[in-house]
């Protein structure tokens, strides 16, 4: 595996291969209701106990589209940069399956209400490329079925069952596996900046379909100058991967599945494959042969989705600082570097944090605390920064601590843990402790003095050898219990030892 | 008793209303002449007790002036409505023991108007067929007979129950649906009235759907001032179904009995088809001169993507009702069959659950709508459909009203079309148009053939012009005086 002019290439045993993926997102709707149907919507319920007449699909009952998810599906795509169809339509995609009361599900098919859109997204060394948005539409989600609980039985829990998801197509223009994951991340980060999805992936609110071929170098040029897909290889699509790191290793699996397969000489068949996590391997759900044939048709119990555009413009007016152009603003307001400006808009809550932190503080240093040493114990911790127990506050005076040389930023760690165990606002902490640096030069010349004094021997080998300084350096801070100012530390020595 | 059972809806709430007789002397009348009428096999459950106790309670509200419209008037509900704690089977084994915990929007509103329950009537299944016969309950059986005769015959389907009783005096009137004539071709066999009221004006929420773009739920009356009062009730705008138009429902009695003088009348040549009895010919000729006596302009007009209609339909309706279908997988509610896998357990119970011609339906359906065919099939149907549509958008311009028969034969003998899905699907050729049109349409009985059959005509009107298809249907009524009832012979 090896970068070659920033393309992501593999090594096959007949020469190059390169990778191109396209991704459809699923993102539940955050949204207290479902789709169709009055039920709530919520984390945490009795099995079976969010679930309508309509959900259950009991006799005679009829969907009512819930004008909130079409708002958020509205946000959603003026958030993609993406053109807002004022007419789109709900069809049925028939299926039987016992997580599906209806015998179909209600989605987009032929008209969704969300056209096509771009979305920029930076890799992790910064540099940054667009991904074209086919599509967003609107469906149902199904329900659960659980397997495990009985070896003679399958249990169903509706509670999902009709809760609204957006699926967002993207054009193949994903190259590298790290470039779907980065994908996905900027995809999450626009979502939940627009508050359209709670971009939760363990609890299976946001997961992606992958789908990934291989090709010789130059076929994908080829694909993108005639739009012809004859240029790329069959895709396989991997169903459901849930975390950045499957997503990853899930491509990176497919990918040297299907360059084997090529190389012995044999052909890939488009089908759909399921990833296991424990095995790190993708395997076969099922081939295009045995594909069902959905039968879908607009559904017959719903009128065209037709959309006022002042609607559309009112939505347009609210909508938060998306992600792009918040890391731009941190960058030139508060000089912060790209990289983390993209860490701190990468999530919405840690950027209006570091903003509520920064205000007239060193930003670079408040950015610096943010993302390590809280971000740290927030994840170490299992908590978010929206519930975090350092508010914005205490971390601005903590800085201001630092830029006034009350305490040294290695003093501003132990401080930093203390707040953290609760102990309160950090000054107070100061204070407590007794942690105040001393910068008060007669005391740390007092303590050098009788240092050099006690120890001719080092004081010489400083003087053959500067580096050695640090040996007094460390004395000094551990006879001044580390809250010397280390700055004026060196200054005495180095004037002592003349150095 | 007998008296009380064949007043007509209208003078027997006068006679609650002038505490000429109660709820419950009217009711337990009509349960005595339910049970009586056993042999017609036109209610699939009777509810006595249920409707006496709503009995009983109209007669409270009614001593304490509280009456609603339909305030202790005894109806029989098709059972394609779910109603609260009462067995919905829509005659199909599939749905088993199956009691709603709900109430169809329709049936809530008559019985908040007062109605009272008589029990659910027999119907085909799903509403599909146009005789009665594919009900897992046995065909309902026509009252009237040839004269001199002695063969069972059909009252029509899909709501021949709701034709039945109400021909019979076993209730006031009845709740039908009509996804393609299903309300108007029974009307039409058994001497009764039975409007369509365009769609979107009565709610289809808590109706078991069979085909959603077309189903319409209207009443089956013994007079048409009757189906008016019924309609006034059932219909009205409903939040819960996306496709229920919000508009006013006007006092739809209040226009019958109108002058239609002036009124346009179009004649439809299309509707002249091969091998329609002479008799039903003279009739629709007859028609036209009464209506021409009583004031109105008669105009002839075309709807030439008529013959069309009805291969639209059989697409159409099947494609919609093979996917409604699906939530009948034995899985939550109904009939479950055993099976070694997933896919035994759903083939076994919708074979043993699912009649013949649902199960025809459904497979029509499937495969219409199957890639590599949706295209010419149910897309060519759409199109179809919107230039049916746009013939009477045409006619709209010349005239207000149109005029045709309602069936193309009087009641067949039950088991004669059985064996030819097509012939009995023919039934349908005049009904069809007005369901894929979306169109108010009313069956209006106008005469006898020469077996003593009541045979009807049928009157379209514009989207929600329910108004004029009511006032030229009264003047129709008036003209044929039609008095004749069935002899009874059960």
């Amino acid at each position: 595996m090896s970068e070659v002019s920033g393309t992501y290439t593999i090594k096959g045993r007949t020469g190059d291969w390169e990778l191109v993926m396209g991704l459809e997102i699923h993102a539940q709707v955050a949204s207290k209701s479902k789709l169709f149907s009055g039920a709530a919507v919520g984390f945490g319920a009795g099995p079976n106990e969010q679930v309508s007449l309509v959900d259950a699909a009991m006799p005679g009952m009829l969907p009512v589209l819930n004008r909130f998810c079409v708002e958020q599906a509205i946000r959603t795509g003026l958030g993609l940069q993406a053109q807002i169809n004022l007419k789109s339509r709900f069809d049925r995609k028939n299926y039987f399956y016992p997580d599906l009361p209806q015998g179909y599900q209600i989605s987009q098919f032929e008209f969704p209400i969300v056209g096509e859109g771009e979305v920029l997204v930076e890799r992790d060394d910064g540099s940054s490329f667009i991904v074209r948005i086919e599509r967003l539409h609107l469906e149902q989600d199904a329900g659960k079925s659980i397997h495990d609980l009985d070896p003679n039985a399958t249990y169903v829990d509706l509670n999902r069952s009709g809760t609204a998801l957006m699926e967002i197509v993207s054009r193949p223009d994903i190259r590298a596996p790290e470039e779907a994951a980065a994908y996905v991340k900027k995809i999450r980060a626009i979502l939940v900046t627009l508050g359209t999805c709670d971009g939760d992936m363990e609890k299976g609110n946001l997961r992606a379909d992958v789908n990934v071929s291989v090709c010789r170098p130059g076929a994908y040029e080829k694909f993108r100058a005639t739009g012809d897909f004859g240029h790329l290889g069959n895709r396989c699509e991997i169903k459901n991967v849930n975390s950045y790191r499957y997503i990853q290793q899930a491509i990176e699996y497919e990918a040297r599945r299907q360059i084997e397969i090529l190389e012995d000489g044999g052909s890939i068949f488009q089908e759909t494959r399921l990833f296991d996590p424990t095995k790190g391997e993708t395997r076969s759900m099922r081939s295009k042969e045995d594909a069902m044939d959905y039968r879908y048709f607009p559904d017959p119990d719903l009128l065209p989705l037709v959309i006022d555009p002042a609607w559309v413009e009112a939505i347009k007016a609210t909508l938060p600082e998306l992600p792009d152009a918040k890391k731009a603003r941190l960058q030139s307001q508060y000089g912060l570097s790209a990289y983390d400006a993209g860490v701190l808009t990468g999530d919405g809550d840690l950027a209006a944090f570091f903003e509520a932190a920064a205000a007239g503080r060193d930003a670079k240093l408040v950015a610096n605390w943010t993302i390590n040493d809280l971000s740290g114990s927030l994840a170490r911790d299992g908590l978010t920064i929206a519930s975090s127990p350092i508010p914005p506050s205490d971390i601005a005076d903590l800085v201001k601590l630092i830029e006034t040389d009350v305490i040294s930023s290695k003093i501003a760690r132990v401080v930093f843990e203390h707040m953290w165990a609760g102990e309160g606002a950090p000054a107070a902490i100061v204070e407590k402790r007794g942690l105040v640096q001393v910068t008060d030069t007669g005391a740390i010349e007092a303590v050098v003095d009788r240092l050099i004094a006690a120890n001719p021997g080092q004081a010489e080998a400083v003087k053959a050898k500067p580096q050695a300084l640090g040996w007094f350096v460390g004395q000094v801070m551990k006879e001044m219990a580390g809250k010397a100012n280390p700055a004026a530390v060196n200054a005495i020595l180095k004037a002592r030892l003349g150095v | 008793m007998s008296e009380l059972t064949s007043l007509t809806l209208k003078s027997a709430l006068e006679g609650l209303k002038s505490r000429a007789f109660s709820s419950v002397e009217l009711t337990a009348a009509h349960v005595a002449t339910v049970e009586a009428a056993r042999p017609l096999n036109a209610f699939v459950l009777e509810t006595p007790d249920k409707a006496l106790e709503m009995a009983a309670a109209s007669d409270a509200r009614i001593a304490a002036g509280e009456a609603g419209a339909l305030e202790g008037a005894p109806l029989g509900i098709k059972d394609l409505f779910c109603t609260r704690d009462v067995r919905a089977t829509a005659c199909s084994r599939i749905l088993g023991n199956f009691i709603p915990q709900y109430e169809s929007t329709v049936t809530a509103n008559l019985f908040g108007d007062g109605a009272v329950m008589l029990g659910k009537l027999n119907m085909d299944e799903f509403a599909m067929g146009s005789s009665n016969e594919t009900s897992a309950f046995g065909p309902v059986i026509n009252p009237w007979k040839i004269e001199g005769g002695n063969q069972s015959l059909t009252p029509g389907g899909s709501s021949g129950g709701s034709a039945a009783a109400v021909a019979a005096d076993l209730c006031l009137g009845a709740t039908a649906t009509d996804t393609g004539g299903s309300i108007r071709q029974p009307a039409a066999f058994t001497g009764t009235v039975g409007i369509k009221p365009t769609y979107g004006r009565c709610s289809r929420w808590g109706v078991v759907a069979f085909a959603s773009s077309l189903d319409q739920a209207g009443p089956i009356a013994k007079t048409v001032e009757d189906a008016a009062i019924l309609l006034t009730s059932m219909a009205g705008h409903d939040a819960k179904d996306s496709t229920s138009l919000d508009v006013e429902t006007p006092d739809f009695a209040s226009f019958v009995g109108r002058s239609v003088k002036g009124l346009r009348i179009g004649v439809p040549k299309e509707y002249r088809v091969d091998g329609m009895p002479a008799e039903i010919e003279s009739l629709w000729e007859q028609g036209i001169a009464w209506l021409r006596e009583a004031g109105c302009e008669i105009v002839e007009v075309s709807l030439p993507h008529t013959k069309y209609a009805l291969p639209a339909y059989y697409i159409v309706a099947p494609a919609e009702a093979s996917s409604n279908l699906a939530r009948y997988d034995g899985m939550r509610y109904g009939l479950r069959a055993e099976g070694g896998n997933l896919t035994e357990i759903y083939e076994n119970t919708r074979a043993q659950g699912f009649g013949a011609e649902v199960q025809r339906r459904i497979l029509i359906g499937t495969y219409v709508l199957s890639a590599g065919y949706y295209d010419a099939y149910y897309l060519k149907a759409l199109k179809v459909r919107r230039r049916i549509a746009e013939d009477f958008d045409r006619a709209w311009e010349t005239c207000d009203a149109l005029l045709t028969p309602t069936a193309p034969s009087a009641a067949f003998a039950l088991g004669e079309r059985t064996a030819d899905p097509i012939a009995m699907y023919l039934n349908d050729v005049f009904t069809v148009t007005t369901n894929l049109a979306g169109l108010p349409s009313i069956s209006v009985p106008a005469g006898v053939d020469a077996q003593g059959l009541p045979l009807g005509l049928q009157l379209i009107g514009r989207a929600l012009d329910e108004a004029t298809v009511f006032s030229v249907a009264g003047a129709l009524e008036k003209a044929a005086a039609f008095r004749s009832k069935p002899a009874k012979w059960w």
